[in-house]
């Protein structure tokens, strides 16, 4: 046992060697994170605000004016220009120049007083570019604009079915809901990779031929090579978070012990899965490539980036078997709902089955591989 | 011969899919000498080290090393033996101290061992100006030599060099064989596998290995007086339709040419060989001596592997 320790110690203490002197490596593990939470954090926000728009008033009214700048108000849209005719603004949405065109159209006095009745058309029209989801939903927000017209009408203004109370992130920044997912990212993106390519390199450049004719155990290699990397990994969660509560002031209304415990099982299982692609993976370049694949789906399928809500039922399936998709639900629920670990072991459960399955084909493979 | 044998095998046989990498190999090499396994690449020279290793399973057969059954004992092997690969199979992103470090706690020296182990290994391979540089900087010789260093670093008393001196140039290959005679003299055994026959001339004793069969063994000594040939030598010009005419010659066993040289490998049965290769030249109207030369290990080599029938000088015991 003593024995074993010793050469378990040697391998972890080669592999630090080895990273300390890899200044690339070791850049990317302060830099990924550093990048991507300043990237995610400044400048990807999608709470669409300013869009370029352009006006065809052919009413020139004064309440055509007077919805004009309401529009204005709103944030939503910035009005670069007046043209003459709705064919203008199709035009300048043609070439990009627009991404919404305002028509307010010669009767727009008229159509408006007839809104409410059960045949009315709209008094105005928005045109969109709608080739852009984010820019058409922040468009339709525009609908609901409300234009007094106490000199006109007698009848209330209408009054919305629903109010909305923002829970957990009052504000609405985008911060907020992406950097706890920014943890399971950049995890799964340096984790898997680092500990496939360490030990595929390993045998790239020959060194498993000599360590294999020592006295060393195929488990002490592999857990001596990935152990250190549990440590980087939580070097990593710690910046993220620390960064994200500096910066971006983003709350962790859970428990801090939480927070690292579902890290350390996340950790856990994308270790596994380096094992597993460096069983699978000839080269480093394969290695790194088998990543890419698996980080891909996970990136845009687990709810970090697009709401789980809204993909076909076959997307979820996939997304269910991503760990990326549980411990982003865990580490929202922990630190933005303030959940504790436990009533979340639903998720837990997932992290640890998939850790166990691919363990399982990883001590296959590499079996099969030695004879 | 001292004592028990180092490597015992019977019937030794390793096979991938149809091919028979290792056919029936039967070894018995005894402690404290150098035994080289001499063959062209896929001969099984490193399939044969591999199962005595314990690496790889054998299809059949059973072999013993230092008293240890292959392939059920080998963990317990693998702290008595040292391996060296053919490739550089160290880590170059580490210094020449840092491997030897590494490797002492691989093998679990205590720490106060392992300091005065490294400097005693950094004094005898004359590294020790070299103990903090990268082993990837190292010259193909020192590369080399850190790679015995880390190979006998336990102090085995069984060790394997596949094809060590592949990278190296011909002075440092000298110097790396006489530091492979002091530990044979330290007691320790050596079993080298290489196609060089500067090389094969060195060992104490060998195997000569073709498709996973022994084709010959014994002394270096016993091997040259026991070969299955003469070989005789002729200075010829024009030596292209010589050299055709002979080959044709069921008795001929091979025609080489060294610079001016025709060496020719006759079969040793004939009553009058000389005449064979005489006849030839006189018939092309050259007029050119032939006589009959002492053998080299190539010569062995070649008759070795070019009988049709194997085993032909298969030795009882060696010189």
């Amino acid at each position: 046992m003593n024995k074993c320790l010793s050469r378990l110690f040697a391998i972890m203490r080669k592999e630090v060697q080895q990273l300390a002197r890899d200044r690339l490596t070791f850049g990317m593990i302060i830099g990924i994170p550093l990048l991507q939470i300043l990237l995610f954090g400044y400048a990807i926000n999608t709470d669409v605000r300013h869009l370029r728009a352009a006006v065809a008033d052919v009413a020139q009214t004064q309440l055509s004016r007077r919805l004009v700048a309401a529009v204005q108000a709103s944030q939503v849209v910035d009005v670069l220009k007046q043209v003459d005719t709705p064919a203008r603004l199709e035009a300048l949405l043609d070439r990009g120049e627009i991404a919404v065109g305002i028509v307010i159209p010669r009767d727009f006095e008229r159509r408006l007083q007839r809104t409410r009745q059960p045949d009315g058309r709209r008094a105005a029209q928005l045109l969109v570019d709608g080739s852009d989801p984010l820019v058409l939903a922040a468009a339709r927000g525009l609908t609901s604009l409300q234009l007094h017209q106490e000199t006109q009408h007698a009848d209330p203004p209408a009054v919305p079915l629903f109010e909305v109370r923002n829970f957990y992130n009052p504000e609405r920044r985008s911060a907020v809901f992406v950097v706890p997912g920014l943890i399971g990212v950049i995890l799964t993106m340096t984790m898997a990779m680092f500990t496939a390519v360490a030990i595929v390199r390993e045998r790239e450049r020959g060194n498993l031929e000599m360590l294999i004719n020592t006295p060393v155990k195929s488990m002490e290699l592999m857990v001596g090579k990935v152990l250190p990397y549990v440590f980087i990994g939580l070097v990593q969660v710690t910046l993220i978070l620390l960064l994200g509560m500096l910066l971006f002031h983003v709350p962790l209304n859970g428990l801090v012990r939480d927070v690292y415990l579902a890290a350390l099982v996340f950790i856990a299982a994308n270790l596994t899965l380096g094992l597993l692609i460096s069983t699978l993976a000839q080269t480093q370049f394969q290695a790194m490539q088998m990543t890419i694949f698996f980080f891909l789906p996970s990136i845009l399928l687990s709810g970090f980036m697009f709401p789980f809500e809204g993909m076909p039922r076959i997307a979820r399936y996939i997304a269910e078997v991503l760990p990326l998709t549980h411990f982003v639900r865990l580490i929202r629920g922990i630190m933005l709902r303030g959940a504790a670990l436990g009533s979340l072991y639903g998720e837990l459960a997932a992290l640890f089955v998939f850790m166990l399955v691919t363990l399982i084909l990883a001590a296959i493979r590499f079996r099969k591989r030695l004879d | 011969m001292i004592g028990s044998l180092a490597i015992r095998a019977n019937g030794l046989t390793r096979s991938f899919g149809k091919l028979v990498a290792v056919d029936h190999i039967d070894l018995a090499i005894p402690r404290n000498v150098i035994y080289g396994f001499l063959g062209p690449n896929g001969s099984g020279k490193s399939t044969t080290i591999r199962m005595l290793c314990g690496l790889l399973m054998p299809s059949a057969g059973e072999a013993e090393v230092l008293g240890l059954r292959m392939p059920d004992e080998a963990e317990a092997l693998k702290q008595k033996i040292g391996y060296m690969t053919q490739r550089f199979s160290l880590y170059e992103d580490l210094t020449v101290h840092e491997n030897l470090e590494f490797v002492a706690r691989i093998y679990c020296l205590s720490p106060a061992r392992r300091v005065t182990r490294i400097e005693e290994l950094l004094e005898i391979y004359q590294l020790a100006g070299r103990a903090r540089q990268y082993a990837g900087t190292l010259s193909g010789g020192e590369k080399q030599r850190l790679a015995l260093a880390a190979a006998t670093l336990h102090q085995p008393e069984l060790l394997f060099l596949d094809e060590p001196t592949s990278a190296v140039d011909p002075q440092s290959r000298r110097d790396f064989w006489e530091t492979l005679f002091q530990l044979v003299d330290a007691g320790t055994t050596i079993l080298v596998s290489t196609h060089y026959m500067d090389e094969a001339e060195r060992c104490h004793r060998l195997a000569i290995l073709e498709h996973g069969v022994i084709r010959a063994e014994g002394s270096p000594q016993y091997l040259l007086e026991n070969m299955n040939a003469l070989v005789v030598e002729v200075h010829v010009q024009q030596s292209r339709q010589v050299r055709a005419e002979l080959r044709a010659l069921p008795e001929v066993l091979s025609v080489a040419q060294l610079g001016m040289v025709l060496r020719v490998l006759v079969q040793r049965e004939l009553a009058d060989p000389l005449a064979v290769v005489q006849g030839v030249i006189d018939r092309a109207g050259i007029s050119a001596q032939a006589r009959i030369t002492a053998p080299s290990l190539e010569d062995v080599f070649v008759t070795a592997t070019s009988l049709p029938q194997a085993g032909s000088v298969i030795a009882e015991a060696g010189g």
